[in-house]
C-alpha cells in the first residue's frame, strides 16, 4: 500500500509539473490542482499509515492505545486542502478573467510588457 | 518568557481589517480607520521591541498546550524589530494610500485586504511553528493576490496570472519540504526541530529538503533562476501596492531563510555554497537587469531582485559579522524600497508619466521634493554616510573573514551599477530639461489635488526618508541591535530553551 501511494504521489508530481510547463492556460491551473493534491498525499503517506487504529482515546483510559494513527498530518492536510482549495478558485477565477481580457489561452502570448503604452 | 500579549500587534491589524469591512463605501472613514488602526500597531510595535529588548526572549503557545505540541509565537529581537520596521512602513503605505487613490478605485476592497496582508507579515514573524508558517504565508499571498489584480486591467492581469502561478508553485515546494521535514524528525516545532535535526542519520536527505525550502523560498524572496515573475509584475498595480510588495513581501522570505538556515538547517558546505553562488548571480544579474530599464517602476523592481543578493551573501558567508549585515540591509532595505515605489507615484502624480524618457526638468520644478527624493535614492546607492553604506562594509568586513573574494566583488559590482542607474533617474528625471507630458483625459495632476492629499504623498516619503537618516546617523546603536540579532541567528540555545523549557 505505501509503495503503490508513494508511486502515485511520484506521478502525481511528475503529471503536474509536465502540464505547468504546458503552454495552456487551463493545463496550468490543472497542473497546480494536481501538485497541491500531491502534496498532501504526501504528507499523509510520510505521516505513517496505521490502518484501523484512530488516535481516539477510549472510554475509561487516559492514554492511547500502543498503536494509533498520527493524527498531526491529518490536521495539517486539512488546513492545506482548504488553503489550497481557497487559492486554486481563485487561480481558476484569474484566468477566466484574463481570458475575457484578453482573449489568452495561450501563454506564449503573454508579453514581457516591454511596450511603451503610457 | 511566557506572554500573550505578543499576539497584539497580529490582533490590531485583524482588529482594523474587520473593522474595515463594515466601512463598506464610506471611503473617507475607511482612510482615517486604516491610518490610525496602523499608527496604533506602529506604536505597539515599539513598546513591544523595547520590551524584548529588555526582557529578552517573549514566547506564547497557542491552547496552552506545551512547546512542542501547541502552536508556538515567539518574539525575539530579530521579530520585534522586524515587526517595528514593518509597522513604520506599513503606516507610511497606509498614509499614502489615503492620499493617492482615487475615490473610484478605492471604493473596493483595499484597505481590509491591506490589513490582512500586514497581518500575514507579522504572523510570519513571530510564528515559531513551521506549519504556522505556512499558514502566514498562505495568508499573505491570497491577500497580494487580491492586491495586485486589484482595479483589474490588461496589463495588471497578465502581470498577475505570472505573480499568482509563481507563488503557488512556491508554496507547494515549501509544503513539500515541510512534509519531509516531518517524516524526518516526527516535530514541525521550529525550536524542537533545532534538536532533532541535530540527531537524523540520513544527512543527504536533510540537505535535499532543505533545498526544498530554499527554492520554495527563493521564489518567494525572487533570487537568482527564480525571480522572473518580479519584474514581469510588480510595476503593474498601483504605486501604493507597489510599495508594500516591494518593501515587505520578498523580506518576508530573506527574514524566514535567516530564521531557518540558521536555527535547525545548519548549511553543510554543499548547502553553503549554492546560496553563495546564488547570491553572487542575483547580485549581477539584478543589477544588469536594472541598468537597461527605461521605466522608473521596472528599473526599481530589477533593484530590489539585485539588492536581495546582499542579504543572501551574508547567509552565504554564515559569521556573525556577515549575518550582522544582512540584518542591517534587511533595515534599510524594507525601508528604502517601500519609500522608492511611492517616490515613483508621486513623480507620476505630478508629471504623468513613469519612463524615463518623458520625464524631466523635476529639479527646476520642484527643488524641495528633489532634496526629499534624493535621500532614500542615495540611501539606497550607500553613499556614505547614508544607511546603505553600513551594512555593505560589514558584509565587506565579513567577506574578507572568510576570504569569499567572488562575493565581495558581486558585492562592489553591484554596488557600482545601482549607483550607475539611480545615476540615470537622477539624470533623466531630474537634471534633463523638462520634457512636456500631456496626460491623459481624467488625469488629476499633483497641483489640482486637495491641501490634504497633498501630504498624504509627501508625508509618508519624507516620514520613511527621516527613518533611513536614523538608519545611517544611529548606524551605531543600529549595529548593536543587528549585531545581536545575529548572535542569537548563530547561537540559536536561548531561543530553544525560552521555547521548549518554560517553567515561570
Amino acid at each position: 500500500m505505501v509503495i503503490l501511494l508513494a508511486m502515485m504521489v511520484g506521478l502525481m508530481y511528475a503529471a503536474g509539473i509536465y502540464l505547468v510547463l504546458r503552454r495552456s492556460l487551463v493545463k496550468l491551473i490543472i497542473g497546480l490542482i494536481l501538485l497541491g493534491n500531491a502534496a498532501n498525499l504526501l504528507i499523509f503517506l510520510i505521516g505513517g499509515i496505521t490502518r484501523g487504529e484512530p488516535p481516539v482515546i477510549g472510554e475509561g483510559e487516559f492514554t492511547l492505545g500502543e498503536i494509533y494513527a498520527d493524527p498531526l498530518p491529518q490536521a495539517l492536510i486539512l488546513t492545506a486542502i482548504v488553503i489550497g482549495f481557497g487559492l486554486q478558485a481563485f487561480a481558476m477565477v484569474l484566468l477566466e478573467q484574463e481570458y475575457r481580457e484578453a482573449g489568452v489561452t495561450d501563454l506564449d502570448s503573454l508579453k514581457d510588457e516591454d511596450t511603451d503604452d503610457q | 518568557m511566557t506572554d500573550h500579549s505578543i499576539l497584539i500587534p497580529i490582533l490590531i491589524q485583524l482588529t482594523t481589517a474587520l473593522l474595515l469591512l463594515f466601512m463598506w463605501n464610506r471611503i473617507h472613514l475607511q482612510r482615517r480607520a486604516s491610518v490610525i488602526g496602523n499608527a496604533i500597531g506602529l506604536a505597539y510595535a515599539i513598546y513591544l521591541f523595547q520590551k524584548v529588548y529588555h526582557q529578552g526572549i517573549l514566547v506564547t503557545q497557542g491552547g496552552g498546550w506545551e512547546a512542542p505540541y501547541g502552536i508556538t509565537f515567539a518574539a525575539d529581537l530579530f521579530s520585534a524589530s522586524m515587526i517595528l520596521i514593518a509597522s513604520a512602513s506599513g503606516l507610511a503605505v497606509s498614509i499614502f494610500a489615503a492620499g493617492s487613490m482615487s475615490k473610484r478605485r478605492s471604493m473596493f476592497v483595499f484597505f481590509p485586504i491591506f490589513h490582512f496582508l500586514l497581518m500575514g507579515i507579522i504572523g510570519s514573524f513571530l510564528a515559531g511553528d513551521l506549519f504556522n508558517l505556512y499558514v502566514w504565508f498562505e495568508l499573505i499571498i491570497i491577500a497580494s493576490f487580491g492586491l495586485i489584480t486589484f482595479g483589474g486591467g490588461k496589463r495588471q492581469l497578465e502581470g498577475a496570472l505570472k505573480y499568482v502561478t509563481l507563488n503557488l508553485l512556491a508554496s507547494i515546494l515549501f509544503i513539500t519540504g515541510i512534509a519531509f521535514l516531518y517524516g524526518l524528525t516526527g516535530t514541525l516545532n521550529m525550536a524542537d526541530l533545532a534538536l532533532k535535526t541535530a540527531e537524523v542519520e540520513n544527512k543527504n536527505l536533510l540537505t535535499i529538503t532543505a533545498l526544498f525550502f530554499f527554492v520554495g523560498l527563493g521564489i518567494k524572496t525572487a533570487v537568482f533562476p527564480l525571480y522572473f515573475w518580479l519584474p514581469a509584475s510588480y510595476h503593474t498595480p498601483l504605486s501604493a501596492i507597489s510599495a508594500i510588495f516591494g518593501g515587505l513581501l520578498t523580506k518576508v522570505g530573506v527574514y524566514t531563510m535567516l530564521r531557518i538556515f540558521s536555527l535547525f538547517f545548519l548549511p553543510d558546505p554543499f548547502v553553503s555554497n549554492v546560496i553563495t553562488v546564488v547570491a553572487i548571480f542575483t547580485l549581477i544579474a539584478g543589477a544588469m537587469g536594472a541598468m537597461i530599464q527605461n521605466d522608473l517602476r521596472k528599473l526599481f523592481s530589477w533593484l530590489i531582485v539585485c539588492h536581495i543578493g546582499f542579504m543572501i551573501a551574508g547567509l552565504g558567508m554564515y559569521t556573525t559579522i556577515a549575518i550582522a549585515g544582512a540584518v542591517f540591509y534587511l533595515f534599510h532595505d524594507i525601508i528604502v524600497k517601500t519609500n522608492l515605489f511611492m517616490i515613483s507615484g508621486l513623480i507620476h502624480r505630478i508629471t504623468g508619466s513613469f519612463k524615463l524618457k518623458k520625464l524631466g526638468g523635476f529639479y527646476a520644478h520642484y527643488p524641495s521634493k528633489t532634496l526629499l527624493i534624493a535621500i532614500p535614492l542615495f540611501s539606497l546607492v550607500g553613499i556614505p554616510p547614508l544607511s546603505g553604506f553600513w551594512p555593505k562594509l560589514l558584509l565587506i568586513n565579513g567577506g574578507l573573514d572568510t576570504g569569499s573574494y567572488w562575493l565581495i566583488a558581486s558585492i562592489l559590482v553591484a554596488s557600482f551599477i545601482t549607483l550607475f542607474a539611480i545615476g540615470k533617474v537622477w539624470i533623466e528625471v531630474f537634471w534633463k530639461k523638462g520634457a512636456t507630458v500631456t496626460p491623459k483625459k481624467h488625469f488629476v495632476t499633483f497641483s489640482e489635488l486637495r491641501y490634504i492629499h497633498k501630504v498624504g504623498f509627501v508625508l509618508p516619503i519624507a516620514a520613511l526618508g527621516a527613518i533611513s537618516l536614523f538608519l545611517a546617523f544611529g548606524a551605531g546603536w543600529v549595529y548593536t541591535v543587528s549585531e545581536q540579532i545575529a548572535q542569537e541567528l548563530m547561537n540559536p540555545e536561548s531561543y530553544i530553551e525560552a521555547i521548549l523549557n518554560q517553567n515561570n
